[in-house]
């Protein structure tokens, strides 16, 4: 299976590898997926609560190149976003973005669920936590 | 100077010998004759070459010349063996007995059979990947015609207890047919000493060409009939019509011939080099999981499961080196491995696992490159992998509730 070169690109050269601490109140944590499927992200955002804007992204991720390189993208793209920018962000823009092939789509529809599951979790944090 | 990408797919397909394509290159050209013809040279020339080669393939096995059809290849060898004998002995019984871990070629073919109304029982094999012989036992009864269990296993290398099965075959008067494509010509197969009536074996696995493999077929006690699945001019005492591929043919005595004389040296220094390739893995890496028996096993395969991280990640990052990974993302199905799953290997590191095939043409200097570079790239994706990290923290991944998608 040929890959694109993004795609090589992000797998040779992840951008944000990496752990934010999860207990963190203005941390959000998406896990989805499942190793016996052959993918799991784990993505992870930091929101300023001043500002409402994303200004921290990390992953890890189980998966192949095209799961690693999805995930990767969206860590990019996250930064500098609000929370309510960074639910636009849908799976066709990685797909397009990373060309990835009809049978990799599932990759990038993994990413945005990340996406969607690390919000909703910093979402619910800001909710319950203390109001300060 | 090493020579990129390594080939460690030895299991896949091998490189034809410049030796065996040396005996070949005649057979195009100049010798190019048909060997059902009769009335001239070409015709002759063609027809002596195909009785040496098979003399050649026959000696590989233990076998009579006379015993030797060949066939374009294993896939059909299996056809032929499974679907002629059965159908050949209709009369006697309907039930045939494979095992999980079987190759598809035999698989396959059971599952086609079983659409016609014949029942076939398919073992389950011990964690170690081989069949228990008790369960075979238990599974012959008075309808069984024929009993189809492969020699040595394409993914994991693990070789069936074959003589013990074929003594039992004998003694309950059940046909016996293995897959030897990948233990032919790699370790001591002799069709005697395994009783079998019917044994598969092809070129392109043993150093010859590709397009061209043999059936053997029992012709003294008992002597085996079987009903041809292709029609036509009646070729190879008629179970296999068709114009023979006589450079391929020749190409596969060579090949075959070569195995025998070498395989003692061969399959000696191919066992190092995987036992080195395995040493080191094991030195750099921790959670590592060897998929089937190492002690019945061929002598260059190495199966091994990379706990944390997914294989075709693994395969991207080693992509200077050939080898196959039992992970669904590279093949069409969904499903990992069957033959993983069989052993009762997780979904998970049936995912994680990368199949080592290594082969005459390999060089220590490969096995030590490999290794390195299988080290550093398990290491980098494990830095990357979610499931490493909750391992790590003492997160036990089996009772997650994972959100699958």
């Amino acid at each position: 299976m040929a890959y694109s070169d993004k795609v090589v690109d992000h797998f040779n050269n992840p951008r944000n590898v990496g752990s934010l601490p999860k207990q963190d109140p203005t941390v959000g944590t998406g896990l989805v997926g499942a190793p016996e499927c052959g993918d799991v992200m784990k993505l992870q955002v930091r929101v300023n609560p001043e500002t409402g804007v994303i200004d921290e992204a990390k992953f890890k991720t189980f998966g192949c190149g095209s799961a690693i390189a999805s995930s990767s993208l969206a860590t990019e793209w996250l930064k500098g976003k609000t929370v309510d920018e960074a639910l636009t962000i849908k799976n066709t823009d990685i797909v397009a973005e990373l060309s990835l092939p009809p049978v990799k789509v599932h990759c990038s529809v993994l990413a945005e669920d990340a996406i969607k599951a690390a919000i909703a979790d910093y979402q619910q944090k800001q909710q319950a936590g203390p109001s300060s | 100077m090493l020579k990129f990408p390594i080939y460690f797919d030895n299991q896949a397909t091998t490189p034809v010998d410049p030796r065996v394509l040396e005996a070949m290159l005649p057979y195009f050209t100049e010798r190019f004759g048909n060997a059902a013809s009769r009335n001239h040279r070409y015709g002759w020339e063609a027809e002596e070459a195909v009785e040496a080669a098979r003399k050649q393939v026959a000696d590989l096995i233990g076998a009579n010349p006379k015993e030797i059809v060949f066939t374009s290849g294993a896939t059909e060898s299996d056809n032929l063996a499974i679907k002629g004998a059965v159908y050949m002995y209709r009369e006697k019984g309907d039930h045939v007995i494979t095992a999980l871990t079987e190759h598809k070629a035999v698989i396959d073919t059971c599952k086609r059979l079983e659409k016609e109304g014949f029942r076939v029982t398919y073992l389950p094999v011990k964690p170690d990947g081989l069949v228990d012989l008790d369960a075979l036992r238990d599974a012959i009864t008075a309808k069984t015609v024929l009993i189809t269990i492969m020699a040595a296993n394409n993914e994991i290398g693990v070789l069936q207890p074959v003589a013990e099965i074929g003594a039992m075959a004998k003694e309950r008067g059940v046909l016996f047919h293995t897959d030897a494509v990948q233990a032919a010509g790699k370790v001591p197969f002799d069709v005697n000493a395994c009783n079998a009536h019917l044994a598969s074996i092809s070129a392109h696995k043993m150093y010859g060409p590709k397009g061209v493999g043999a059936l053997y077929v029992r012709r003294r006690q008992p002597r085996v009939l079987l009903s041809p699945i292709i029609d036509g001019g009646g070729h190879e005492r008629g179970m296999r019509s068709g114009t023979l591929n006589v450079p391929g043919i020749v190409g596969f005595g060579k090949a075959a011939e070569l195995c025998r004389l070498e395989m003692a040296q061969e399959s000696a220094r191919i066992r190092a080099l995987r036992d080195r390739l395995n040493a080191k893995l094991h030195a750099g890496l921790d959670e590592l999981h060897v998929n089937g028996s190492m002690e019945h096993r061929l002598p260059g395969n190495l199966n091994i499961s990379f706990a944390y991280v997914e294989g075709e990640s693994l395969l991207m990052g080693i992509n200077d080196v050939a080898v196959s990974s039992g992970s669904a993302c590279t093949s069409a199905s969904l499903e990992p491995s069957y033959v993983l799953k069989a052993l009762g290997t997780g979904d998970d590191l049936a995912h994680s696992s990368i199949r080592f095939g290594l082969g005459r043409f390999n060089t220590e200097d490969e096995v030590d490159y490999v290794a390195g570079k299988v080290v550093a790239v398990v290491r980098k994706l494990r830095e990357m992998s979610p499931l490493y990290e909750m391992a790590k923290d003492g997160v036990d991944l089996a009772k997650m509730e994972w959100r699958e998608h």
